[in-house]
């Protein structure tokens, strides 16, 4: 579906080449597989601290990196969620060595320019975004109540990827230093260049710039804790948690362990959250929202991650609503769901939002979720650049029955129920629920 | 083998390669409806884009949130199907429907896979030329943008927006957000809705925008056949804000407005005043002023709030330019603690920029270079384009604009910006809203020099 070369520098740096040539712009994007799932307890959201101090100079340009790249008309990010962190700049195709030579100076020489005065500043940073991201946002918490209650203390998920605020306060300028030592090297990376470029310049280009930083060392597997490794499966018991907020209306939040990225079953998953929450025809939408106006919204999403997943429901309880009334509907539409599996119709409406999705993400070569980073996606996570047509086909073969095996799984034991609830509003919650320790 | 790269030195960019905005063939259906179409290779996906000159500026004066509500209903079933099995209709070729109202336009925006263009552009024109209005759904809707309201009293960022459109423009089309307030939707009637969207859904004043992987032709035809037999009118007077009433703003009913939001760990912070209409011909000056002020990370005052002082993710600066002069505003969450000093640094920054402290030479080199090299990045998409296109129609601007548009800034030089922002950014006339932690700010706020706060409820 896509064309590309994949190739191997010595040092262990996949490089990815993807020609498009409708528009003289030229997409850089570095992933580095490592996330919040690498991180320690006592030390969570270093690694996307440390993701904000890859932007503030390398010993060959020991400023900012926005500068040079914004004069030469570039757009540039990074993120960081629990499995990898990723960079990137779309320029014009001529600043492509300009962005190459600045990638390749902050992967083999950033140290040197790694100083404390950057390193409390960016750490005064992020407790910003953490505050207006999370703490002074409404809402903003409920993820890391799910997550921690979804995944034993010692699973790599059991924190979220902006981390603690005490260990972002704890955390040292030799924590960043032996972070990247550990985990920013050539054969932890997986670089692709896409768009306005012709391949073989472009690996002669990237051989310059990234041959001659060194292999590092394997990266150390990711801890899971006893406790997550005596019991892989999903705690066979059902809980209730609620959490105060400064909202106005309260809102339900059902999670379950679900299959992990690109596993058995992960598909069908996803496409059940598109027949229960996708659009105003589907189950939940039609009944909560359209006809019964319980809710003023309904969302479903599989968070299909490296090591574990989720499954999520999401509804805001309309005015005068108690949660209880969302949460009855919802075992009924699901017990429906179990019980018949999805029409015909359904299933190919389904199938028809996954397929145009697949047309609509060709659209961009750069940026999140663009082509370079879908490229690198399939490179880290499948170990194949080319998946996309794989990943597709797990789709256009699941069945109404395999859909009914994906809701059934819903019935097991195991289900987390977070009521948010205005401050005060305890009473609001489901019944039975203990509160939630977040911070 | 390959030679090592020279570190010593970053490389210097060469030439910005040649890049021109697509061409726009611009035509009228037989019905007189003015068509623009581009042809855009690529991905197969088509979007139709229907942009009308009416917005939340045309809101009665006791009906706030008429225009979005509308907006919102389009969906909501047709005169031959009910809301349900329009929205089936949609799935089953993949589309996506989006509505924006902004303050001086409504556009109405269907995307699918080329081989649907001819249902997509039908369902559009159905959407926007029969909607249903049932009674129950304009019921249900307004009940929904309520609820919305509502959540959004609870949202730092909305209280802020609302508060600061308020202070700046009371009394004015452009002092409300278009959602409107829950008292003002609580009135709006379903005949209220039918009769907005008859005085203002004309198309005597709308263009169809259609962009996409199919050749002009092909994009004329499908359009024809869609909204090709759709009667063209103008739109009633009553729906029409008449220019003398946007062009006059009066003065600010605060200089410091206080949201008091307790024990908030941020500060969310909006400071500005009414600035200039998209027509100034001081326009790119100023892009390249508010470059180098706020607009982008590498600005003056982001690298001062966030990377010298790490009081914030980051905050920014804009002309929001409209038909009439609309808003230029700094916007962001500052840790509670650094709120004053915060606001003083956008006030003195805002002063400094016209006179003490013009743009350097270097500064006007990296705003230029930013506002026209990363030009082509902007125009990738289908959508980017249509958007680029209805931008062109709304404010009247020539179909060269694009391609002028590099030459323009790039013969901006210091003097211009420093003009610009002497007779358009005015400190001292600026209007503060802090959506904060009162007990923590009152007794710090008299250092600002903006006098005693007004105190609103969020």
């Amino acid at each position: 579906m896509l064309d590309f070369l994949k190739y191997t520098l010595d040092n262990g740096l996949d490089v990815i080449v993807h020609e498009d040539h409708r528009c003289p712009i030229a997409a850089v994007n570095l992933w580095y597989h490592v996330g919040s799932k690498n991180e320690r307890p006592g030390r969570t959201g270093l690694a996307h601290l440390f993701e904000h101090l890859m932007f503030e100079g390398s010993a060959h340009h020991d400023s900012g990196y926005f500068a040079p790249l914004q004069k030469a008309g570039a757009s540039l990010n990074g993120s960081t969620n629990c499995d990898r962190t990723n960079y990137w700049e779309v320029v014009p195709t001529n600043a492509l060595e300009l962005a190459l030579w600045l990638e390749s100076d902050r992967l083999g020489y950033l140290l040197p320019a790694l100083t404390s005065a950057k390193f409390e500043n960016q750490r005064e940073v992020v407790l910003n975004e953490r505050r207006q991201s999370y703490e002074n946002r409404p809402y903003g918490l409920a993820l890391m109540a799910l997550m921690s209650a979804l995944f034993p203390s010692d699973h790599p998920y059991h924190w979220t990827t902006i981390g603690h605020a005490e260990d972002i306060r704890a955390a040292t300028l030799e924590d960043a230093h032996a972070f990247f030592q550990t985990y920013y090297h050539p054969g932890n990376a997986s670089l692709t260049v896409a768009g306005d470029v012709d391949t073989e310049p472009v690996l002669e280009l990237v051989r310059r710039h990234f041959e001659e930083i060194p292999a590092g060392s394997p990266v150390p597997a990711v801890v899971t804790g006893a406790e997550s490794q005596r019991n892989p499966t999903p705690a066979a018991v059902d809980t209730r948690l609620l959490l105060e907020d400064r909202v106005e209306l309260p809102r339900l939040y059902l999670a379950w362990r679900s299959p992990r990225l690109f596993s058995d079953g992960d598909a069908d998953m996803d496409l059940l959250a598109e027949l229960l929450a996708g659009g105003k025809t589907s189950r939940l939408y039609r009944t909560l929202v359209y006809e019964r106006r319980l809710a003023t919204d309904v969302s479903a999403a599989q968070g299909s991650r490296e090591i574990d997943g989720w499954f999520c429901l999401i509804a805001t309880a309309a005015p005068g609503i108690e949660l209880m009334e969302l949460e009855q509907v919802i075992v009924e539409e699901l017990a429906a769901l179990a019980d018949t599996g999805p029409s015909e119709a359904e299933l190919q409406r389904g199938l028809t939002q996954v397929e145009v999705q697949f047309v609509y993400r060709l659209q961009t070569v750069g940026g999140f979720n663009g082509r370079s980073d879908q490229l690198n996606a399939y490179n880290v996570y499948a170990g194949d650049p080319g998946f996309m047509a794989r990943d597709r086909a797990r789709y256009r073969s699941t069945t109404a029955e395999r859909v009914r095996g994906a809701v059934r799984q819903l019935h097991e034991p195991g289900r987390i129920a977070l009521s948010v609830v205005p401050d005060g509003a305890v009473e609001r919650a489901l019944p039975g629920s203990r509160p939630a320790v977040v911070s | 083998m390959t030679g090592r790269v020279d570190r010593s030195h970053m490389p210097e960019p060469g030439r910005v390669p040649p890049t021109r905005f697509p061409v726009v063939r611009t035509g009228r259906l037989s019905n007189g409806l003015a068509l623009k179409t581009v042809e855009h290779p690529g991905p197969p996906v088509v979007t139709f884009r229907l942009t009308m000159p009416v917005g939340s500026a045309s809101d009665p004066e006791h009906a706030h949130g008429l225009a979005a509500l509308t907006a919102d209903l389009l969906d909501e079933g047709s005169i031959e199907r009910t809301a349900l099995e329009l929205h089936a209709a949609l799935d089953r070729i993949g589309a996506r429907l989006g509505t924006e109202v902004g303050a001086d336009s409504t556009s109405v925006t269907l995307t699918t896979v080329v081989r649907h263009a001819l249902q997509g552009a039908g369902l559009l024109a159905e959407i926007v030329g029969k909607p249903r209005f049932d009674a129950s759904d304009v019921g249900r809707v307004r009940d929904l943008r309520r609820s919305r309201v509502r959540q959004l009293r609870a949202v730092s960022s909305a209280v802020a927006d609302r508060i600061f459109l308020g202070t700046l423009f009371p009394g004015h089309p452009y002092g409300h957000l278009g959602i409107g307030t829950d008292t003002s939707l609580a009135s709006l009637t379903p005949a209220q809705v039918t009769a907005f969207h008859r005085d203002a859904y004309q198309l005597e004043l709308a263009t169809l925008i259609g962009v996409g992987a199919l050749t002009h032709e092909e994009i004329g035809d499908v359009a024809e056949r869609t909204f090709g037999a759709l009667p063209v009118r103008p739109p009633a007077a009553e729906a029409v804000v008449a220019p003398a009433v946007l062009d006059a703003a009066g003065p600010p009913s605060a200089r410091l407005v206080l949201v008091d939001r307790p024990a908030a760990v941020q500060s969310e912070l909006r400071v500005g005043h009414v600035a200039v209409a998209r027509a100034t011909p001081d326009y790119h000056a100023l892009q390249v002023l508010n470059v180098v002020l706020g607009g982008q990370f590498v600005s003056r005052l982001n690298q001062r709030l966030r990377e010298e002082k790490g009081y914030t993710y980051g905050v920014r600066t804009g002309f929001d330019y409209r038909r009439a002069p609309g808003p230029f505003a700094m916007q962001g969450s500052v840790q509670a603690d650094a709120t004053v000093e915060c606001v003083q640094e956008v006030l003195s920054q805002m002063a400094v920029i016209g006179g003490d402290c013009p743009v350097t030479l270097a500064e006007l080199e990296m705003a230029r270079a930013a506002l026209t090299r990363g030009f082509a990045q902007g125009f990738e998409t289908a959508g980017q384009v249509a958007r680029g296109v209805a931008s062109l129609v709304l404010h009247e601007l020539p179909a060269s604009y694009y391609d002028t548009f590099v030459p323009e800034v790039e013969a901006v030089d210091v003097d211009d910006v420093t003009a610009a922002a002497a007779a358009h950014l005015r400190a001292g006339e600026a209007v503060a809203v802090i959506v904060g932690p009162a007990d923590q700010l009152m007794s710090d706020l008299p250092a600002l020099g903006l006098g005693d706060p007004v105190r609103v409820d969020p």
